[in-house]
C-alpha cells in the first residue's frame, strides 16, 4: 500500500483540481445560460457552439489582466486572501465520496474534516475585505463574519441531528446506511425524524448562506456594496474567488446529497454510482442557480433574524424530536 | 473615491464617510451621496448633485421657442412625452392656441403609454436594487412593445419630440391604434403576473414594508410629488388637481396608498399602470376625427408676460414657467422637476437607516439623475 499511496495522492490532486476548475468554469456557463432562460433571453451564444467556449475566453481574459494592488492596501494579506480561499476547497474534495471506490481518503471523521475545511473560506473573504482597504470591503467583511457565525449554528445542529440518525462520522458510512431504494434515503427517513424534509430545507438555506449565494449574498450585494470584499480585486485574484465560490457550492451540494439523498445509491438500480451522485449533485446545484435568479436579496438583519429566531429554534426542535424518536423506536 | 486616512492620525473614530457614487450600481447614473456611517447605519447623508448638469434652463434663453422643444424631452428621458407636453402647453396657453381635440386625445394616449414604459423601467430597476435580477428583463420585454409603437409613430424611441405648438407632428395610423389596443389587452395579464411573482414575494415584502417611511408632512416640506405623496395617502395628481388637456373627460382613479412606506409607493406605481391602461382604452374609444394641428403662425412670438403649465409626469409634478418679453427667444424658462424634490427628502428620511434599507428607499424614489441636475 505504501508504494501506491503517493501515486494515489498525486492522482487525487490532479483529479480534484481539474474537477474544481472544470466545474467552476462550466458552472458559470450553466449559470449564465440558465439565467438567460429564466430571463427570456439566449445567454452566451457567440464563443463556440452555444457559447461553450465562453468560460475559456473569460479565463484567458482574467489571466491576461494586470494584477492591481490598491494603494494603502496590505499587500501581503491582499495577495494571500485568494490563495487562502482555494486550498481548503480542494482539500475538502479529498473526503467527498463520489462512489464506493472513488474517494481519496475515507476518513472516519470525514464530516468534521469537511466542516473544518469549508468554514475556512470566511477567513479568506474577511481578509480580502479587510486588506483591500476599501470601506465597502470592510462592511462586507463584517457582514460575512456575522453571517457565517449565525448560520454555522443551525447547520451544526442539522449535522448533529443527522449524526444521531446515522451514528457515524464517516461520509462513506453515512451513504452506505442509505443503501437500497430511495425510501431508504435519509430525506425520507421519517421514522427517525418526521420533520426530515424540514431539516433538509434548513440545511439547504444554511448552505446557501454559508456559500454567500443569493438570496443571502450579503458579502457581494452589488447594489449596496458594489462587489463587497472583491471590489478591489482585478484579473485572476477575482477569478480565484469566483472559482472558490463555485467549489464551495459543489461541496455544499455534495454534502446535501451524501446526508439526505443517498449519495451514490441509485433509486432504480441502473448505471454506476458515480453517475447518480453527479446527477443528484447537479440537480441541487441547478436549484441553487434557480433560487439566485428568482429571488431578491434579503436584508441583513432579516438574514440574522431568520437564523437566530427561526432556524435555530426549529433545528433544536427537530434535534430533540429525532433524539426522542430514536430512543422510542 | 475613498477618503483614506490613517487610523492613528485621526484617533479612534466611531463613524466613517462612505461615498455612495458618483459611480455606484444603485445610484443609476451619476448621483453622489456622502454618507456618514456608524457601522451599517446611516447617520447623515449629504446629497451632491450636479454631475450631469446641462444648463437646460440657460439654453432656453438663447434659442427660439421652437428650438427649445427638443431639450424638454431630454430632461427626464424616461417620461419625455409629459415633459414636452408641459412646455408645449405653456407656450400654447401664452399664445392662446387651442390644439384640436384629436391632437389632445393623441397626446393623452402617448403620454400614458410613456408613463407605463417609465414605470416599467422603475419596476425593473427597483427589483435590481433589491437584488432580484430577473424582473428587469420581464419589464423590458413589455416596455419594448411600447417603444416600438412610439417609434413607429414619432420616429424616436426615448427622446420624443412629437408634441408641437398647436398639436402633434403626425396623425396616428391604424397600425398604432390596433397595436395600442393589442398592447393594452396583453399587458393586463402581464401586470397580474408581475403582482403574483414579485409583489407577493415574502423576501420582497420584508424588504419594503415599513421601510423608508415618508409621510405626507415630509413630502410637503420638500415638495415631493407624484407617487411619493400619493404613496403617503394624499390624492394629489396634477391630472385631477389642475386638469389639463382632456383628462377631465376621462374616467380614472388617482391611486393612493396610506402606508407611506416603500411598499406604498410601489403599490401606487403598479396601480397607476393599471389606471393608465384604462385611460388609454377610453381615449382610443373616444378618439375624434379631424385635424391634429391647429393654425399656428410660422414664427412663434409669445406675448410678454409670465405663463406656466404643469403636467403629471411619471415621477410627479413637472411645471414649466416661461417668461416672455415678446421677443423671438424666451427671457427665462424655469423647469420645476419632480425628482429634485423627491431626492431632497432623502437626507432626512435616510437618517438612522441601515445601508441596504437606505438603498431600498432610494430605489422607491424612482430617481432620474438628469432630471435632478437638469
Amino acid at each position: 500500500m505504501t508504494t501506491v499511496e503517493p501515486i494515489r495522492l498525486l492522482l487525487f490532486l490532479v483529479g480534484a483540481a481539474s474537477f474544481v476548475g472544470l466545474n467552476a468554469a462550466y458552472l458559470v456557463w450553466v449559470e449564465r445560460k440558465s439565467a438567460g432562460r429564466f430571463q427570456r433571453r439566449a445567454g452566451p451564444t457567440e464563443v463556440g457552439y452555444a457559447g461553450l467556449l465562453q468560460p475559456i475566453a473569460d479565463a484567458i481574459k482574467l489571466m491576461s489582466k494586470q494584477l492591481i494592488v490598491p494603494p494603502g492596501a496590505d499587500r501581503f494579506l491582499f495577495r494571500m486572501a485568494p490563495v487562502m480561499m482555494m486550498p481548503p476547497a480542494i482539500m475538502a474534495f479529498a473526503i467527498l465520496p463520489f462512489s464506493e471506490h472513488l474517494v481519496a481518503i475515507d476518513f472516519n471523521v470525514g464530516l468534521i474534516a469537511l466542516f473544518a475545511f469549508s468554514s475556512f473560506n470566511v477567513i479568506a473573504v474577511m481578509l480580502a475585505g479587510w486588506s483591500s482597504r476599501n470601506k465597502y470591503g470592510i462592511i462586507s467583511a463584517a457582514r460575512v463574519v456575522s453571517q457565517n457565525v449565525a448560520y454555522e449554528i443551525p447547520m451544526m445542529l442539522v449535522i448533529i441531528t443527522m449524526l444521531l440518525v446515522s451514528g457515524t462520522l464517516s461520509l462513506t458510512g453515512i451513504v452506505e446506511q442509505q443503501a437500497g431504494a430511495f425510501w431508504n434515503w435519509n430525506l425520507f427517513n421519517l421514522a427517525a425524524n418526521p420533520l426530515m424534509p424540514v431539516t433538509f430545507i434548513i440545511f439547504f438555506i444554511c448552505m446557501l448562506s454559508e456559500t454567500n449565494r443569493a438570496p443571502f449574498d450579503m458579502a457581494e450585494a452589488e447594489s449596496e456594496l458594489v462587489a463587497g470584499a472583491y471590489t478591489e480585486y482585478a484579473g485572476m485574484g477575482f477569478g480565484v474567488f469566483f472559482m472558490a465560490e463555485y467549489a464551495n457550492i459543489i461541496i455544499g451540494c455534495a454534502l446535501a446529497v451524501i446526508l439526505f439523498f443517498g449519495g451514490w445509491h441509485s433509486p432504480i438500480g441502473v448505471f454506476p454510482g458515480v453517475i447518480w451522485f453527479l446527477l443528484k449533485l447537479y440537480l441541487l446545484i441547478f436549484i441553487v442557480i434557480w433560487v439566485r435568479w428568482t429571488f431578491p436579496r434579503t436584508q441583513f438583519y432579516g438574514l440574522l433574524n431568520l437564523s437566530w429566531k427561526i432556524l435555530i429554534p426549529v433545528t433544536l426542535f427537530t434535534f430533540l424530536l429525532s433524539s426522542v424518536m430514536i430512543k422510542i423506536f | 473615491m475613498m477618503e483614506l486616512q490613517p487610523v492613528h492620525a485621526t484617533g479612534p473614530q466611531e463613524t466613517f464617510v462612505l461615498n455612495l457614487g458618483p459611480q455606484h450600481p444603485a445610484t443609476h447614473g451619476v448621483l453622489r451621496i456622502k454618507l456618514t456611517m456608524d457601522g451599517e447605519f446611516i447617520k447623515d447623508a449629504v446629497i451632491v448633485a450636479g454631475y450631469v448638469h446641462r444648463e437646460h434652463e440657460k439654453m432656453g434663453e438663447n434659442r427660439t421657442w421652437a428650438q427649445f422643444l427638443p431639450n424638454t424631452s431630454r430632461i427626464d428621458y424616461l417620461s419625455a412625452m409629459m415633459y414636452t407636453h408641459a412646455y408645449v402647453g405653456a407656450v400654447e396657453r401664452a399664445c392662446g392656441i387651442q390644439p384640436p381635440s384629436r391632437a389632445e386625445y393623441i397626446r393623452v394616449i402617448t403620454s400614458e403609454l410613456n408613463r407605463i414604459s417609465s414605470h416599467l423601467v422603475w419596476w425593473g430597476a427597483y427589483l435590481l436594487d433589491l437584488g432580484g435580477m430577473t424582473p428587469l428583463l420581464y419589464a423590458f420585454d413589455d416596455r419594448e412593445k411600447i417603444l416600438d409603437l412610439l417609434e413607429a409613430l414619432t420616429g424616436a424611441r426615448l427622446t420624443y419630440c412629437y408634441y408641437r405648438f398647436g398639436g402633434v407632428l403626425e396623425d396616428v395610423d391604424d397600425n398604432f391604434i390596433a397595436g395600442t389596443r393589442a398592447f393594452v389587452k396583453e399587458f393586463r395579464p402581464r401586470l397580474r403576473m408581475f403582482r403574483r411573482l414579485v409583489s407577493e414575494n415574502i423576501i420582497f415584502r420584508k424588504r419594503v414594508e415599513n421601510i423608508g417611511i415618508i409621510d405626507a408632512e415630509m413630502c410637503r416640506k420638500y415638495g415631493a410629488t407624484g407617487p411619493m405623496i400619493r404613496g403617503a395617502g394624499v390624492p394629489y395628481d396634477v391630472r385631477r388637481a389642475e386638469p389639463y388637456s382632456v383628462y377631465p373627460e376621462l374616467d380614472f382613479e388617482v391611486a393612493t396608498d396610506p402606508a407611506a412606506d416603500s411598499m406604498g409607493r410601489y403599490k401606487v406605481r403598479m396601480e397607476e399602470m393599471e389606471q393608465s391602461l384604462r385611460i388609454i382604452e377610453q381615449a382610443l374609444d373616444r378618439l375624434p376625427d379631424g385635424p391634429v394641428m391647429a393654425k399656428v403662425p410660422r414664427v412663434i412670438k409669445v406675448p410678454a408676460g409670465e405663463y406656466c403649465y404643469a403636467t403629471e409626469a411619471a415621477r410627479g409634478r413637472f411645471e414649466v414657467r416661461i417668461v416672455s418679453t415678446g421677443k423671438l427667444i424666451p427671457h427665462r424658462i424655469r423647469l420645476r422637476t419632480p425628482c429634485f424634490g423627491n431626492l431632497s427628502l432623502f437626507e432626512e428620511a435616510a437618517r438612522g437607516m441601515m445601508l441596504a434599507d437606505g438603498i431600498a428607499m432610494m430605489g422607491s424614489l424612482d430617481l432620474v439623475i438628469p432630471d435632478i441636475d437638469r
